[in-house]
Protein backbone atom coordinates (compact mmCIF):
# COMPACT_ATOMS: atom_id res chain seq x y z
CA UNK A 1 0.00 0.00 0.00
CA UNK A 2 2.91 2.41 0.65
CA UNK A 3 4.21 4.32 -2.48
CA UNK A 4 7.42 2.65 -3.93
CA UNK A 5 8.64 5.78 -5.76
CA UNK A 6 8.18 9.76 -5.64
CA UNK A 7 6.18 9.53 -8.51
CA UNK A 8 3.50 7.19 -6.65
CA UNK A 9 3.46 9.38 -4.00
CA UNK A 10 2.33 12.36 -6.16
CA UNK A 11 -0.44 10.52 -7.30
CA UNK A 12 -1.35 9.06 -3.99
CA UNK A 13 -1.25 12.57 -2.82
CA UNK A 14 -3.25 13.61 -5.90
CA UNK A 15 -6.38 11.77 -5.29
CA UNK A 16 -6.44 12.39 -1.53
CA UNK A 17 -5.90 15.53 -1.82
CA UNK A 18 -9.20 15.48 -4.11
CA UNK A 19 -11.12 13.31 -1.88
CA UNK A 20 -10.21 15.48 0.68
CA UNK A 21 -11.63 18.86 -0.94
CA UNK A 22 -14.95 17.32 -1.95
CA UNK A 23 -15.57 18.37 1.95
CA UNK A 24 -14.32 22.05 1.63
CA UNK A 25 -16.18 22.46 -1.82
CA UNK A 26 -19.82 22.38 -0.41
CA UNK A 27 -21.12 21.88 -4.10
CA UNK A 28 -23.86 19.62 -4.46
CA UNK A 29 -22.47 18.79 -7.93
CA UNK A 30 -19.34 17.94 -6.92
CA UNK A 31 -20.23 15.87 -4.27
CA UNK A 32 -22.45 13.79 -6.05
CA UNK A 33 -19.88 13.82 -8.76
CA UNK A 34 -17.82 11.90 -6.47
CA UNK A 35 -20.28 9.59 -4.78
CA UNK A 36 -20.78 8.40 -8.06
CA UNK A 37 -16.78 8.07 -8.30
CA UNK A 38 -16.44 6.44 -5.18
CA UNK A 39 -18.87 3.33 -5.54
CA UNK A 40 -17.03 2.97 -9.14
CA UNK A 41 -14.17 2.74 -7.72
CA UNK A 42 -15.08 -0.16 -5.38
CA UNK A 43 -16.49 -1.87 -8.56
CA UNK A 44 -13.18 -1.25 -9.95
CA UNK A 45 -11.40 -2.67 -6.75
CA UNK A 46 -13.78 -5.30 -7.52
CA UNK A 47 -12.70 -6.00 -10.47
CA UNK A 48 -8.33 -5.60 -9.74
CA UNK A 49 -8.98 -9.23 -7.47
CA UNK A 50 -9.37 -10.89 -10.36
CA UNK A 51 -8.66 -9.04 -13.35
CA UNK A 52 -5.38 -7.18 -12.03
CA UNK A 53 -3.99 -9.93 -9.48
CA UNK A 54 -5.15 -12.98 -11.12
CA UNK A 55 -5.14 -11.96 -14.42
CA UNK A 56 -8.90 -13.16 -15.44
CA UNK A 57 -10.04 -10.77 -17.30
CA UNK A 58 -13.40 -10.60 -16.72
CA UNK A 59 -16.09 -7.91 -19.04
CA UNK A 60 -19.06 -8.38 -17.02
CA UNK A 61 -17.85 -7.34 -13.64
CA UNK A 62 -21.96 -5.99 -13.20
CA UNK A 63 -22.92 -9.47 -12.79
CA UNK A 64 -21.22 -8.98 -9.34
CA UNK A 65 -22.33 -5.32 -9.14
CA UNK A 66 -26.26 -6.13 -9.90
CA UNK A 67 -26.41 -9.25 -7.82
CA UNK A 68 -25.43 -7.22 -4.74
CA UNK A 69 -28.01 -4.66 -5.20
CA UNK A 70 -31.00 -6.85 -6.33
CA UNK A 71 -30.83 -9.17 -3.66
CA UNK A 72 -30.52 -6.26 -0.97
CA UNK A 73 -33.21 -4.49 -2.78
CA UNK A 74 -35.29 -7.72 -3.15
CA UNK A 75 -35.57 -8.56 0.39
CA UNK A 76 -35.67 -5.07 1.53
CA UNK A 77 -38.42 -4.31 -0.91
CA UNK A 78 -40.49 -7.87 -0.82
CA UNK A 79 -39.67 -8.80 2.23
CA UNK A 80 -38.88 -6.02 4.62
CA UNK A 81 -35.54 -7.12 5.48
CA UNK A 82 -33.23 -5.09 6.87
CA UNK A 83 -30.95 -2.79 5.16
CA UNK A 84 -28.03 -4.01 7.51
CA UNK A 85 -29.07 -7.40 6.41
CA UNK A 86 -29.68 -6.87 3.10
CA UNK A 87 -26.02 -4.85 2.43
CA UNK A 88 -24.83 -8.53 4.51
CA UNK A 89 -26.89 -10.35 1.74
CA UNK A 90 -25.69 -8.31 -0.95
CA UNK A 91 -21.79 -9.11 -0.50
CA UNK A 92 -23.05 -12.54 0.05
CA UNK A 93 -25.17 -12.87 -2.65
CA UNK A 94 -22.14 -11.33 -4.94
CA UNK A 95 -19.67 -13.49 -3.44
CA UNK A 96 -21.69 -16.82 -4.52
CA UNK A 97 -22.55 -15.48 -7.96
CA UNK A 98 -18.61 -14.71 -8.49
CA UNK A 99 -17.82 -18.46 -6.91
CA UNK A 100 -20.56 -19.86 -9.21
CA UNK A 101 -19.38 -18.48 -12.57
CA UNK A 102 -15.47 -19.23 -11.79
CA UNK A 103 -16.40 -22.64 -10.89
CA UNK A 104 -18.47 -23.22 -14.24
CA UNK A 105 -16.02 -21.51 -16.62
CA UNK A 106 -12.56 -22.58 -15.02
CA UNK A 107 -13.80 -26.10 -14.79
CA UNK A 108 -14.01 -25.90 -18.35
CA UNK A 109 -10.41 -24.15 -18.19
CA UNK A 110 -11.55 -20.84 -20.07
CA UNK A 111 -9.05 -18.34 -20.65
CA UNK A 112 -8.44 -15.05 -21.84
CA UNK A 113 -11.16 -13.40 -24.41
CA UNK A 114 -13.01 -16.88 -23.59
CA UNK A 115 -14.15 -15.79 -19.79
CA UNK A 116 -14.15 -12.34 -20.65
CA UNK A 117 -17.19 -13.61 -23.06
CA UNK A 118 -18.35 -15.65 -20.80
CA UNK A 119 -18.86 -13.37 -17.88
CA UNK A 120 -20.45 -11.02 -20.34
CA UNK A 121 -23.03 -13.66 -21.17
CA UNK A 122 -23.57 -14.39 -17.30
CA UNK A 123 -24.24 -10.61 -16.64
CA UNK A 124 -26.59 -10.53 -20.17
CA UNK A 125 -28.34 -13.14 -18.60
CA UNK A 126 -29.10 -11.70 -15.43
CA UNK A 127 -30.05 -8.62 -16.80
CA UNK A 128 -32.58 -9.67 -18.78
CA UNK A 129 -33.74 -12.00 -15.91
CA UNK A 130 -34.23 -9.39 -13.43
CA UNK A 131 -36.41 -7.09 -16.02
CA UNK A 132 -38.20 -10.68 -16.55
CA UNK A 133 -39.63 -11.32 -13.05
CA UNK A 134 -42.18 -9.69 -10.99
CA UNK A 135 -40.37 -10.11 -7.50
CA UNK A 136 -37.02 -7.90 -9.43
CA UNK A 137 -39.57 -5.35 -10.71
CA UNK A 138 -40.00 -6.17 -13.80
CA UNK A 139 -38.77 -3.54 -15.84
CA UNK A 140 -39.94 -0.98 -13.61
CA UNK A 141 -36.84 -1.90 -11.18
CA UNK A 142 -37.15 -1.67 -7.86
CA UNK A 143 -37.72 1.41 -5.19
CA UNK A 144 -36.74 1.12 -1.32
CA UNK A 145 -39.02 3.38 0.43
CA UNK A 146 -37.33 6.68 1.71
CA UNK A 147 -36.65 6.22 5.38
CA UNK A 148 -33.69 8.34 6.57
CA UNK A 149 -31.62 6.93 9.57
CA UNK A 150 -29.08 4.23 10.36
CA UNK A 151 -30.95 1.58 10.68
CA UNK A 152 -32.03 1.93 7.14
CA UNK A 153 -28.43 2.50 6.04
CA UNK A 154 -29.80 5.77 3.96
CA UNK A 155 -28.46 9.16 5.24
CA UNK A 156 -30.16 12.69 3.93
CA UNK A 157 -27.08 15.05 4.65
CA UNK A 158 -24.73 13.72 1.30
CA UNK A 159 -21.34 14.53 3.56
CA UNK A 160 -22.21 11.44 5.88
CA UNK A 161 -22.62 9.51 3.04
CA UNK A 162 -20.03 10.71 1.51
CA UNK A 163 -17.55 10.13 4.44
CA UNK A 164 -18.77 6.55 5.00
CA UNK A 165 -17.91 5.62 1.45
CA UNK A 166 -14.83 6.50 2.15
CA UNK A 167 -14.44 4.54 4.72
CA UNK A 168 -15.98 1.24 2.64
CA UNK A 169 -13.13 1.95 0.15
CA UNK A 170 -10.59 2.42 2.77
CA UNK A 171 -11.59 -0.74 4.23
CA UNK A 172 -11.69 -2.44 0.26
CA UNK A 173 -8.36 -1.06 -0.27
CA UNK A 174 -6.89 -2.31 3.13
CA UNK A 175 -8.34 -5.51 2.32
CA UNK A 176 -6.85 -5.45 -0.96
CA UNK A 177 -3.41 -4.49 0.38
CA UNK A 178 -3.65 -7.61 2.69
CA UNK A 179 -4.59 -10.03 0.28
CA UNK A 180 -2.10 -8.78 -1.97
CA UNK A 181 0.69 -9.38 0.58
CA UNK A 182 -0.71 -12.86 1.49
CA UNK A 183 0.36 -16.80 0.46
CA UNK A 184 -2.99 -16.49 -1.58
CA UNK A 185 -2.18 -13.10 -3.36
CA UNK A 186 1.00 -14.77 -4.01
CA UNK A 187 -0.66 -17.81 -5.55
CA UNK A 188 -3.32 -15.70 -7.40
CA UNK A 189 -0.24 -13.25 -8.78
CA UNK A 190 1.55 -16.25 -9.62
CA UNK A 191 -1.09 -17.88 -11.64
CA UNK A 192 -1.27 -14.81 -13.87
CA UNK A 193 2.39 -14.64 -14.64
CA UNK A 194 2.23 -18.45 -15.77
CA UNK A 195 0.08 -20.90 -14.84
CA UNK A 196 1.61 -23.87 -15.38
CA UNK A 197 4.49 -22.78 -13.10
CA UNK A 198 2.17 -22.22 -10.17
CA UNK A 199 0.52 -25.80 -10.65
CA UNK A 200 4.32 -27.43 -10.64
CA UNK A 201 4.75 -25.63 -7.86
CA UNK A 202 1.73 -27.17 -5.87
CA UNK A 203 -0.39 -24.40 -6.16
CA UNK A 204 -4.36 -25.45 -6.71
CA UNK A 205 -5.06 -23.29 -9.25
CA UNK A 206 -8.85 -24.06 -10.16
CA UNK A 207 -9.49 -23.70 -6.07
CA UNK A 208 -7.12 -19.99 -5.76
CA UNK A 209 -9.55 -18.19 -9.04
CA UNK A 210 -12.70 -19.57 -7.92
CA UNK A 211 -12.08 -18.28 -4.20
CA UNK A 212 -10.64 -14.81 -6.14
CA UNK A 213 -13.72 -14.42 -8.04
CA UNK A 214 -15.57 -14.68 -4.73
CA UNK A 215 -13.63 -12.30 -3.00
CA UNK A 216 -14.02 -9.95 -6.24
CA UNK A 217 -17.77 -11.02 -6.42
CA UNK A 218 -17.93 -9.64 -2.46
CA UNK A 219 -16.25 -6.40 -3.41
CA UNK A 220 -18.97 -5.95 -6.60
CA UNK A 221 -22.12 -6.71 -4.52
CA UNK A 222 -20.48 -4.44 -1.95
CA UNK A 223 -20.76 -1.63 -4.19
CA UNK A 224 -23.67 -2.87 -5.55
CA UNK A 225 -25.32 -2.09 -2.42
CA UNK A 226 -23.74 1.19 -1.84
CA UNK A 227 -25.63 2.08 -5.27
CA UNK A 228 -29.06 1.01 -3.94
CA UNK A 229 -28.37 2.57 -0.40
CA UNK A 230 -27.54 5.55 -2.52
CA UNK A 231 -30.14 5.89 -4.76
CA UNK A 232 -32.30 4.19 -3.73
CA UNK A 233 -33.95 2.64 -6.51
CA UNK A 234 -32.21 0.04 -9.07
CA UNK A 235 -33.21 -1.26 -12.53
CA UNK A 236 -31.62 -4.08 -14.14
CA UNK A 237 -29.75 -2.13 -17.39
CA UNK A 238 -28.30 0.28 -14.90
CA UNK A 239 -26.72 -2.29 -12.76
CA UNK A 240 -26.49 -4.83 -14.74
CA UNK A 241 -25.63 -2.54 -17.65
CA UNK A 242 -22.67 -2.88 -19.68
CA UNK A 243 -21.13 0.47 -18.64
CA UNK A 244 -20.42 -0.61 -15.04
CA UNK A 245 -19.04 -3.79 -16.46
CA UNK A 246 -16.54 -1.07 -18.74
CA UNK A 247 -16.27 1.28 -15.64
CA UNK A 248 -15.11 -1.40 -13.60
CA UNK A 249 -12.17 -2.59 -15.86
CA UNK A 250 -11.59 0.81 -17.21
CA UNK A 251 -10.27 2.28 -13.67
CA UNK A 252 -8.12 -0.64 -13.00
CA UNK A 253 -6.34 -0.45 -16.33
CA UNK A 254 -5.86 3.38 -16.64
CA UNK A 255 -4.37 3.17 -12.83
CA UNK A 256 -2.60 0.35 -12.41
CA UNK A 257 -4.23 -3.01 -12.54
CA UNK A 258 -2.88 -5.77 -9.68
CA UNK A 259 -2.14 -2.83 -7.31
CA UNK A 260 -4.06 -1.48 -4.34
CA UNK A 261 -3.92 2.37 -5.04
CA UNK A 262 -4.71 2.23 -9.15
CA UNK A 263 -8.16 1.27 -9.29
CA UNK A 264 -8.89 4.68 -6.98
CA UNK A 265 -6.64 6.70 -9.08
CA UNK A 266 -7.28 5.73 -12.53
CA UNK A 267 -11.20 5.57 -11.34
CA UNK A 268 -11.26 8.94 -10.24
CA UNK A 269 -8.73 10.26 -13.20
CA UNK A 270 -11.24 9.08 -15.81
CA UNK A 271 -14.53 10.70 -13.93
CA UNK A 272 -13.01 14.23 -14.10
CA UNK A 273 -11.73 13.69 -17.43
CA UNK A 274 -15.16 12.61 -18.46
CA UNK A 275 -17.34 14.87 -16.34
CA UNK A 276 -14.59 17.83 -17.48
CA UNK A 277 -16.07 16.99 -21.25
CA UNK A 278 -19.44 16.65 -19.94
CA UNK A 279 -19.37 20.49 -18.86
CA UNK A 280 -16.94 21.56 -22.09
CA UNK A 281 -18.97 19.45 -24.46
CA UNK A 282 -22.58 20.61 -23.31
CA UNK A 283 -23.42 17.36 -21.89
CA UNK A 284 -23.76 14.91 -25.18
CA UNK A 285 -24.86 12.18 -23.80
CA UNK A 286 -22.28 8.66 -23.66
CA UNK A 287 -19.40 11.11 -24.92
CA UNK A 288 -17.94 9.87 -21.81
CA UNK A 289 -17.44 6.60 -23.10
CA UNK A 290 -16.40 7.52 -26.13
CA UNK A 291 -13.49 9.59 -24.02
CA UNK A 292 -12.86 6.84 -22.04
CA UNK A 293 -12.50 4.72 -24.76
CA UNK A 294 -9.47 6.95 -26.01
CA UNK A 295 -8.16 7.36 -22.51
CA UNK A 296 -7.82 3.55 -22.65
CA UNK A 297 -6.26 3.02 -26.04
CA UNK A 298 -3.75 5.51 -25.33
CA UNK A 299 -3.37 3.71 -21.40
CA UNK A 300 -2.55 0.11 -23.25
CA UNK A 301 -0.34 1.83 -26.00
CA UNK A 302 2.00 3.84 -23.84
CA UNK A 303 0.98 2.65 -19.72
CA UNK A 304 0.64 -0.76 -19.70
CA UNK A 305 1.13 -0.98 -16.35
CA UNK A 306 -0.93 2.26 -15.85
CA UNK A 307 -0.50 5.55 -14.12
CA UNK A 308 1.04 3.48 -10.89
CA UNK A 309 2.94 1.38 -13.01
CA UNK A 310 4.62 4.50 -15.11
CA UNK A 311 4.66 6.55 -11.35
CA UNK A 312 6.78 3.56 -10.02
CA UNK A 313 9.59 4.70 -12.57
CA UNK A 314 9.60 8.51 -11.37
CA UNK A 315 11.93 8.73 -8.20
CA UNK A 316 12.49 5.28 -6.92
CA UNK A 317 12.82 5.37 -3.61
CA UNK A 318 15.93 3.88 -2.63
CA UNK A 319 15.14 0.43 -0.91
CA UNK A 320 17.28 -0.23 2.31
CA UNK A 321 20.01 -3.06 1.58
CA UNK A 322 19.17 -5.84 4.29
CA UNK A 323 22.17 -7.63 3.81
CA UNK A 324 25.45 -6.41 0.94
CA UNK A 325 26.65 -9.83 0.28
CA UNK A 326 26.59 -10.77 -3.53
CA UNK A 327 27.20 -14.63 -3.09
CA UNK B 1 10.73 -43.92 -3.68
CA UNK B 2 9.62 -43.78 -7.27
CA UNK B 3 8.26 -46.89 -9.52
CA UNK B 4 6.79 -46.21 -12.87
CA UNK B 5 5.38 -49.16 -14.93
CA UNK B 6 4.39 -49.26 -18.21
CA UNK B 7 2.81 -45.45 -18.77
CA UNK B 8 2.02 -44.85 -22.15
CA UNK B 9 0.54 -41.61 -23.97
CA UNK B 10 -0.47 -41.32 -27.49
CA UNK B 11 -1.67 -37.48 -28.90
CA UNK B 12 -3.54 -38.65 -31.37
CA UNK B 13 -2.35 -41.09 -33.66
CA UNK B 14 1.10 -40.82 -32.33
CA UNK B 15 2.38 -43.44 -29.60
CA UNK B 16 4.70 -40.41 -27.74
CA UNK B 17 5.35 -42.78 -24.75
CA UNK B 18 4.86 -46.79 -25.00
CA UNK B 19 5.04 -48.99 -21.91
CA UNK B 20 7.48 -47.30 -20.21
CA UNK B 21 9.13 -48.53 -16.91
CA UNK B 22 11.42 -47.23 -14.45
CA UNK B 23 12.42 -46.93 -10.96
CA UNK B 24 14.46 -44.28 -9.12
CA UNK B 25 15.79 -45.48 -5.99
CA UNK B 26 15.81 -42.73 -3.02
CA UNK B 27 19.48 -40.33 -2.46
CA UNK B 28 19.81 -41.71 -6.02
CA UNK B 29 20.22 -39.66 -9.89
CA UNK B 30 19.10 -41.23 -12.42
CA UNK B 31 19.10 -39.92 -15.74
CA UNK B 32 16.43 -40.23 -18.44
CA UNK B 33 18.04 -40.19 -22.37
CA UNK B 34 16.87 -40.01 -25.60
CA UNK B 35 16.84 -38.15 -28.69
CA UNK B 36 14.64 -35.44 -29.49
CA UNK B 37 10.78 -36.46 -29.74
CA UNK B 38 11.63 -39.42 -28.14
CA UNK B 39 9.00 -38.84 -25.28
CA UNK B 40 10.73 -37.95 -22.22
CA UNK B 41 8.89 -35.20 -21.41
CA UNK B 42 5.71 -36.64 -21.53
CA UNK B 43 7.07 -38.87 -19.53
CA UNK B 44 7.96 -36.05 -16.85
CA UNK B 45 4.35 -34.54 -17.49
CA UNK B 46 2.54 -38.34 -16.83
CA UNK B 47 4.43 -38.21 -13.57
CA UNK B 48 3.60 -35.14 -12.42
CA UNK B 49 -0.06 -34.96 -12.69
CA UNK B 50 0.21 -32.42 -15.54
CA UNK B 51 -1.77 -35.05 -18.20
CA UNK B 52 -3.00 -38.92 -17.02
CA UNK B 53 -1.26 -41.47 -18.56
CA UNK B 54 -3.48 -43.71 -20.89
CA UNK B 55 -1.89 -46.52 -19.35
CA UNK B 56 -0.03 -47.69 -15.94
CA UNK B 57 0.60 -46.44 -12.68
CA UNK B 58 3.12 -44.44 -11.03
CA UNK B 59 3.79 -45.26 -7.38
CA UNK B 60 5.07 -42.42 -5.12
CA UNK B 61 6.82 -43.46 -1.93
CA UNK B 62 4.81 -46.81 -1.88
CA UNK B 63 1.13 -44.69 -3.01
CA UNK B 64 -0.44 -44.94 -5.83
CA UNK B 65 -0.38 -41.25 -7.35
CA UNK B 66 -1.69 -41.94 -11.01
CA UNK B 67 -4.07 -39.33 -11.54
CA UNK B 68 -3.60 -37.08 -9.31
CA UNK B 69 -3.33 -33.16 -10.01
CA UNK B 70 -0.08 -31.33 -10.24
CA UNK B 71 -1.03 -30.00 -6.68
CA UNK B 72 -1.33 -32.88 -5.20
CA UNK B 73 1.64 -34.81 -6.43
CA UNK B 74 3.64 -31.56 -5.53
CA UNK B 75 2.30 -31.90 -1.92
CA UNK B 76 3.43 -35.46 -1.66
CA UNK B 77 7.06 -33.92 -1.51
CA UNK B 78 7.63 -34.79 -5.73
CA UNK B 79 7.74 -32.01 -8.37
CA UNK B 80 9.08 -31.01 -11.98
CA UNK B 81 10.98 -28.65 -13.67
CA UNK B 82 10.16 -27.03 -17.05
CA UNK B 83 12.28 -27.65 -19.97
CA UNK B 84 10.97 -24.29 -21.73
CA UNK B 85 11.37 -22.51 -18.46
CA UNK B 86 8.21 -20.82 -16.98
CA UNK B 87 9.33 -17.76 -14.67
CA UNK B 88 6.87 -15.43 -13.31
CA UNK B 89 8.47 -12.95 -15.14
CA UNK B 90 6.83 -9.83 -13.98
CA UNK B 91 8.13 -10.83 -10.27
CA UNK B 92 11.51 -11.05 -8.64
CA UNK B 93 13.81 -13.88 -8.58
CA UNK B 94 12.66 -13.48 -4.63
CA UNK B 95 9.34 -13.58 -5.13
CA UNK B 96 9.36 -16.18 -7.45
CA UNK B 97 11.44 -18.82 -5.02
CA UNK B 98 9.04 -17.51 -2.60
CA UNK B 99 5.88 -18.72 -4.64
CA UNK B 100 7.16 -22.37 -3.88
CA UNK B 101 8.31 -21.32 -0.37
CA UNK B 102 4.69 -20.97 0.35
CA UNK B 103 4.04 -24.44 0.10
CA UNK B 104 5.03 -25.49 3.47
CA UNK B 105 5.21 -21.65 5.00
CA UNK B 106 2.36 -19.87 5.14
CA UNK B 107 3.34 -16.65 6.61
CA UNK B 108 5.03 -14.44 4.28
CA UNK B 109 8.03 -13.58 6.44
CA UNK B 110 9.05 -17.23 6.51
CA UNK B 111 8.13 -18.25 2.65
CA UNK B 112 10.44 -14.97 2.07
CA UNK B 113 13.28 -15.94 4.35
CA UNK B 114 13.28 -19.51 3.14
CA UNK B 115 13.25 -18.15 -0.51
CA UNK B 116 16.65 -15.75 0.52
CA UNK B 117 18.11 -18.81 1.80
CA UNK B 118 17.65 -20.95 -1.07
CA UNK B 119 18.47 -18.38 -3.57
CA UNK B 120 21.94 -17.92 -2.09
CA UNK B 121 22.31 -21.57 -1.55
CA UNK B 122 22.09 -21.43 -5.57
CA UNK B 123 24.28 -18.61 -5.99
CA UNK B 124 21.62 -16.31 -6.79
CA UNK B 125 22.06 -13.94 -3.35
CA UNK B 126 23.04 -11.54 -5.92
CA UNK B 127 19.86 -11.16 -8.11
CA UNK B 128 17.37 -11.66 -5.60
CA UNK B 129 15.72 -8.41 -5.92
CA UNK B 130 16.48 -8.33 -10.06
CA UNK B 131 13.03 -8.85 -11.93
CA UNK B 132 12.95 -12.94 -12.95
CA UNK B 133 12.60 -11.59 -16.50
CA UNK B 134 15.90 -9.91 -16.52
CA UNK B 135 17.91 -13.04 -15.55
CA UNK B 136 20.13 -15.24 -18.71
CA UNK B 137 19.29 -18.32 -19.34
CA UNK B 138 21.20 -20.33 -17.10
CA UNK B 139 19.92 -17.72 -13.99
CA UNK B 140 16.22 -18.86 -15.46
CA UNK B 141 17.18 -22.55 -15.13
CA UNK B 142 18.50 -21.96 -12.05
CA UNK B 143 15.76 -20.47 -10.75
CA UNK B 144 13.22 -23.11 -11.51
CA UNK B 145 15.58 -25.29 -9.85
CA UNK B 146 14.96 -22.64 -6.36
CA UNK B 147 11.41 -22.28 -6.77
CA UNK B 148 11.37 -26.06 -7.01
CA UNK B 149 13.66 -26.73 -4.47
CA UNK B 150 11.88 -24.56 -1.89
CA UNK B 151 8.72 -26.50 -1.93
CA UNK B 152 10.36 -28.62 0.03
CA UNK B 153 10.24 -31.54 -2.59
CA UNK B 154 12.16 -34.51 -1.91
CA UNK B 155 12.23 -35.52 -5.70
CA UNK B 156 13.27 -32.96 -8.35
CA UNK B 157 12.20 -34.15 -11.90
CA UNK B 158 14.68 -31.54 -14.02
CA UNK B 159 13.81 -31.22 -17.43
CA UNK B 160 17.29 -30.15 -19.60
CA UNK B 161 18.80 -27.66 -16.72
CA UNK B 162 21.86 -27.75 -18.61
CA UNK B 163 20.38 -27.51 -21.96
CA UNK B 164 21.60 -24.08 -23.68
CA UNK B 165 23.96 -23.03 -21.06
CA UNK B 166 28.04 -22.72 -21.71
CA UNK B 167 30.59 -25.24 -20.09
CA UNK B 168 31.71 -23.48 -17.49
CA UNK B 169 27.91 -22.99 -15.69
CA UNK B 170 27.11 -26.69 -16.93
CA UNK B 171 29.81 -27.49 -14.54
CA UNK B 172 28.62 -25.07 -12.06
CA UNK B 173 24.90 -26.52 -12.22
CA UNK B 174 26.46 -30.17 -11.71
CA UNK B 175 28.41 -29.25 -8.61
CA UNK B 176 24.77 -27.94 -7.22
CA UNK B 177 22.54 -30.61 -8.30
CA UNK B 178 25.00 -33.14 -6.64
CA UNK B 179 24.96 -30.57 -3.33
CA UNK B 180 21.11 -30.87 -3.43
CA UNK B 181 21.67 -34.93 -3.94
CA UNK B 182 23.87 -34.64 -1.20
CA UNK B 183 21.53 -33.12 1.04
CA UNK B 184 19.13 -35.56 0.67
CA UNK B 185 17.25 -35.19 -2.01
CA UNK B 186 16.71 -37.83 -5.22
CA UNK B 187 17.42 -36.77 -8.68
CA UNK B 188 15.47 -37.97 -11.91
CA UNK B 189 17.21 -36.06 -14.68
CA UNK B 190 16.52 -35.48 -18.38
CA UNK B 191 19.78 -34.70 -19.79
CA UNK B 192 21.15 -33.94 -23.06
CA UNK B 193 24.71 -33.04 -22.08
CA UNK B 194 26.58 -36.03 -22.03
CA UNK B 195 29.23 -35.58 -19.89
CA UNK B 196 26.99 -34.16 -17.21
CA UNK B 197 25.12 -37.35 -17.71
CA UNK B 198 28.35 -39.24 -17.28
CA UNK B 199 29.71 -37.68 -14.21
CA UNK B 200 26.51 -37.40 -12.26
CA UNK B 201 24.02 -40.30 -12.89
CA UNK B 202 24.47 -43.82 -11.40
CA UNK B 203 22.05 -44.92 -13.86
CA UNK B 204 20.40 -44.24 -16.93
CA UNK B 205 17.16 -45.09 -18.83
CA UNK B 206 16.82 -44.58 -22.62
CA UNK B 207 13.83 -43.46 -24.67
CA UNK B 208 13.67 -44.09 -28.76
CA UNK B 209 10.81 -43.27 -30.38
CA UNK B 210 8.23 -43.94 -27.29
CA UNK B 211 10.03 -47.24 -25.90
CA UNK B 212 12.52 -47.35 -23.34
CA UNK B 213 15.38 -49.36 -24.81
CA UNK B 214 18.09 -48.92 -22.26
CA UNK B 215 19.01 -49.50 -18.87
CA UNK B 216 22.29 -49.24 -17.29
CA UNK B 217 24.86 -46.96 -15.57
CA UNK B 218 25.68 -44.19 -18.36
CA UNK B 219 29.12 -45.51 -18.26
CA UNK B 220 28.29 -48.90 -20.20
CA UNK B 221 25.31 -47.45 -22.28
CA UNK B 222 27.66 -44.97 -24.18
CA UNK B 223 29.26 -48.14 -25.22
CA UNK B 224 26.30 -49.64 -26.22
CA UNK B 225 25.85 -49.50 -30.13
CA UNK B 226 22.12 -49.59 -29.78
CA UNK B 227 21.64 -46.55 -27.96
CA UNK B 228 25.09 -44.46 -29.57
CA UNK B 229 22.70 -45.09 -32.98
CA UNK B 230 19.50 -44.34 -31.55
CA UNK B 231 20.56 -41.63 -29.26
CA UNK B 232 23.71 -39.95 -30.50
CA UNK B 233 23.39 -40.98 -34.30
CA UNK B 234 25.99 -41.95 -36.54
CA UNK B 235 29.63 -40.92 -35.95
CA UNK B 236 29.10 -40.22 -32.27
CA UNK B 237 30.74 -43.32 -31.46
CA UNK B 238 33.66 -42.79 -32.43
CA UNK B 239 33.33 -38.94 -31.22
CA UNK B 240 33.15 -40.39 -28.08
CA UNK B 241 36.33 -42.91 -28.31
CA UNK B 242 38.43 -40.03 -29.19
CA UNK B 243 37.31 -37.08 -26.88
CA UNK B 244 35.92 -38.67 -24.14
CA UNK B 245 33.04 -37.04 -24.09
CA UNK B 246 30.50 -35.64 -27.03
N1 LIG C 1 0.64 -31.98 -26.12
C1 LIG C 1 1.07 -32.67 -27.21
N2 LIG C 1 0.24 -32.82 -28.26
C2 LIG C 1 0.65 -33.52 -29.35
N3 LIG C 1 1.85 -34.09 -29.48
C3 LIG C 1 2.72 -33.96 -28.46
C4 LIG C 1 2.37 -33.23 -27.28
N4 LIG C 1 3.42 -33.26 -26.43
C5 LIG C 1 4.38 -33.96 -27.06
N5 LIG C 1 3.96 -34.38 -28.27
C6 LIG C 1 4.73 -35.22 -29.22
O1 LIG C 1 5.17 -36.35 -28.52
C7 LIG C 1 6.48 -36.69 -28.90
C8 LIG C 1 7.37 -36.72 -27.68
O2 LIG C 1 7.60 -35.40 -27.25
P1 LIG C 1 8.47 -35.05 -25.96
O3 LIG C 1 7.98 -35.87 -24.83
O4 LIG C 1 8.45 -33.59 -25.79
O5 LIG C 1 9.91 -35.53 -26.39
P2 LIG C 1 11.32 -35.22 -25.73
O6 LIG C 1 11.13 -34.50 -24.47
O7 LIG C 1 11.94 -36.56 -25.54
O8 LIG C 1 12.10 -34.42 -26.74
C9 LIG C 1 6.92 -35.69 -29.94
O9 LIG C 1 6.72 -36.26 -31.22
C10 LIG C 1 5.98 -34.53 -29.71
O10 LIG C 1 5.78 -33.84 -30.91
MG1 LIG D 1 11.73 -32.66 -23.88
Amino acid sequence: MKPTSMGQAVLIAAAVLYLVSVFFLSSPIWMGFSLNALIIAVVALSWNVTGGFGGLFSFGHAVMYGTGAYASAVLQVNYGVNAWIGLVAGIVAGAVMGAFIGAITFRFGLKGSYFALVTLAFAEVMRICASSFAFTGGGAGLQVKLDPGISTLQFQDRTVSYTLLLLVVAAVMILTAVMKNSRFGAYLIAIRENEDAARALGIDTYRIKVIAMAISGAFGGLAGVLYLQTMLYIDSTVVYGNAISVEALIGPLIGGAGTVWGPLVGTLGLHLLGEGAKHLLSNAPGLNFVLYAVVLICALRFLPQGLMGFAARIGPFRKKEEDDDNA
Amino acid sequence: MLEVRNISKSFGGLKAVSDASLDVPEGSIVALLGPNGAGKTTCFTMIAGFTKPDTGTVTFRGEDITGLAPHQICARGMIRTFQIVQPFAGLTVEENIAVGAYLHHHDRADATALARKVGKQLGMGGMLDRPAASLTIAGRKRLELARALATGAKLLLLDEVMAGLIPSEVTEIVGIIRQIRDEGHTILLIEHVMQAVMSLAETAYVLNYGEMIAHAPPKELVQDPAVIEAYLGHGAATRLQEGGHA
